[in-house]
């Protein structure tokens, strides 16, 4: 008795828990299995059939080349940025609410809003390109998006401005829990500021940078919206996304195809899972030694 | 998750040494990452009050000579999507109509789970507790299908109730997440006098914990009210025609342009959909600090 309403009151959560993550996940990798169109009717088992078709579809094939090399671009930018960042707010610097409030709000800002200013900016005819050859310097040139080659190297701009205002967020906090003493030790010791952040600081502050990363790589997973707004896609296919992979077979009536897909995007979130639970495992193997 | 109380914490870098060229550098730095981070909501506003002759003339970051809202206007009640030109009004209004029932709906919900979680642990909740948190870890795209599929059966697919659904099951996690860890760091005699006194779950809830717990609530509100009006896949997805939200309506306006890009007109509807987020962080200031190091998981 007593932990009824308790049941009760959490229904929600058991149904969204079981009913829409475990079934619908579950659902997911079954008709990954098959080749249901989009009702499920006249449905046949066809075994590995759609993963087959997956790997040798080159728009799926370069889709996953492109989030690998905006995945890297984009967690590298952030986090080093971000980091930066933070180091340079962390200076006791004066208006440091002001500063923060400018690197923060692109993030209240919507990734097809992002998508869409950063467009523009980038647009060769319109854009920065043209802003810096009207001051003279006529072979100057950047433009990402026009190019398939560079196409992403443009999104990836776009996104760290969005993001690497929170992974600064994120390192400063950690950077503000790392004890004052050890600054004043490093500092009696005679080892110089840069050499103390990066030998002592940055693996003291390892928490808050496995947030901010894990943060990053579940956001990068799923980059879909900014890919829409920005590029459609393109120029060709080079801004295709796995995700957009998923959404585009969905509506073409090739549910199969869209969820040996979309299986297959769960893999890196269980990796990240995996990871999780090993650390959490090897903790508490040392809570028990000691 | 553990940025929550962060912002109180006082510097703690190295002591600065007086005014020396370090000391400049550091400005300098700072200063030339704000420009950058600034520079696109400039051209957007800039763009937004030019004339496309005064496009075509100067460059995105020249102010405009002429300034005019004409474009602003255009963009809310006028720009085409497709057949229909009636701007980004109704996409606007389906926005609102959606966060102001999905925001509530899903902070109860999760208000529910973080206290049951907390003081009303049966066999089997933290099981639920740990399946839901990975499901904020899950792309949304895995499970479109099957919501597609489930919304269909009860026949809320395209519907407002369906795309308050979606919301409120893609909150849940990271709100649940929010509310626990807010439940578990109350003291626990508050709720073991509150049972003393006879009081059950529904009872606790309301008389106690719930007045408590706005602080924390105001958060969760900041986080849903910018995720939901920043959304745009489940909009796209879920909401049907009728209620298309206005960042899909947004997108669907700049895709619609025939022949050149009228940049005005879209940027002027980029600001305007970008108006509530943007209020809201400028006003919420700190607090939406703390809801994004909580809910920057959501994307």
């Amino acid at each position: 008795m007593g932990k009824l309403p308790a049941i009760i009151g959490t229904l929600p959560m058991m149904i969204v828990a079981i009913g829409v993550f475990v079934i619908g996940i579950g659902f997911t990798i079954v008709l990954s299995f098959t080749n249901v169109k989009f009702f499920l009717i006249n449905i046949s088992f066809v075994g590995l059939r759609q993963y087959d078709i997956l790997w040798s579809t080159a728009r799926w094939v370069e889709s996953v080349k492109h989030i690998w090399f905006y995945g890297f671009g984009h967690i590298a930018l952030c986090l080093v940025g971000g980091f930066l960042l933070a180091v340079f707010m962390d200076q006791r610097i004066k208006a440091e609410d002001t500063f923060r409030t400018i690197f923060l709000y692109p993030f209240a800002l919507s990734a097809v809003i992002t998508g869409l200013v950063w467009q523009l900016m980038l647009d060769p005819i319109w854009g920065f390109q043209a802003f810096v050859r009207s001051l003279g310097f006529a072979d100057f040139s950047f433009a990402p998006l026009a190019d398939g080659d560079t196409a992403l190297i443009g999104m990836i701009v776009a996104s760290t401005w969005n993001g690497a205002g929170v992974t600064m967020a994120i390192l400063l906090a950690g950077l503000r829990g790392v004890d004052e003493e050890i600054w004043k030790a490093a500092k009696i010791d005679g080892i110089p500021t840069w050499r103390t952040y990066i030998s002592i600081v940055i693996p003291m502050m390892r928490g808050a940078v496995a947030t901010a990363l894990v943060l990053l790589v579940v956001n990068v997973v799923r980059t879909f919206d900014i890919v829409i707004a920005m590029t459609g896609g393109g120029p060709g296919i080079s801004t295709q996304m796995p995700a957009t992979y998923v959404i585009d077979n969905i509506n073409s009536r090739n549910v199969g195809q869209g969820m040996a897909a979309a299986t297959v995007m769960l893999l890196p979130i269980a990796a990240l899972i995996l990871v999780q639970f090993y650390f959490r495992w090897r903790a508490s193997l040392k809570g028990r030694t000691t | 998750m553990s940025l929550a109380n962060s912002n109180t914490i006082e510097p703690s870098g190295p002591k600065p040494r007086r005014v020396t060229a370090a000391r400049i550098g550091i400005y300098a730095f700072l200063i030339m990452a704000a420009i950058f981070f600034l520079l696109p909501l400039a051209v957007m506003i800039l763009t937004s009050m030019k004339s496309m002759n005064e496009i075509r003339g100067g460059n995105i970051f020249a102010l405009p000579t002429q300034p005019t809202f004409d474009y602003w206007i255009k963009a809310w009640s006028s720009a085409c999507t497709g057949v229909t030109c009636n701007g980004l009004a109704p996409g606007f209004f389906n926005s609102v109509k959606i966060t102001v029932i999905a925001v509530p709906v899903s902070i109860i919900l999760s208000m529910i789970n973080g206290y049951a979680l907390s003081f009303w642990r049966f066999r089997g909740s933290e099981l639920m507790f740990g399946l839901l948190v990975f499901g904020a870890f899950v792309p949304f795209q895995v499970l479109v299908y099957p919501i597609i599929f489930g919304l269909s059966r009860l026949g809320l697919f395209g519907t407002l109730p369906g795309i308050i659904i979606v919301h409120s099951i893609f909150g849940m996690p990271i709100l649940t997440l929010l509310f626990r860890n807010f439940f578990t760091s109350l003291p626990s005699e508050l709720f073991k006098a509150a049972r003393v006194d006879g009081a059950g779950f529904w009872r606790i809830f309301f008389s106690v914990m719930l007045p408590m717990s706005v602080p924390i609530a105001i958060v969760a509100v900041i986080l849903q009210v910018t995720g939901i009006w920043n959304d745009f896949i489940f909009g796209l997805v879920f909401a049907g025609r009728e209620n298309l939200p206005m960042t899909v309506q947004l997108n669907n306006i700049v895709r619609t342009s025939t022949g050149t890009v009228e940049y005005s007109t879209n940027m002027a509807a980029t600001i305007l959909t970008g108006a509530v987020p943007l209020i809201v962080y400028f006003v919420s200031g700190k607090w939406f600090v703390r809801g994004i190091a909580a809910g920057a998981v959501k994307g």
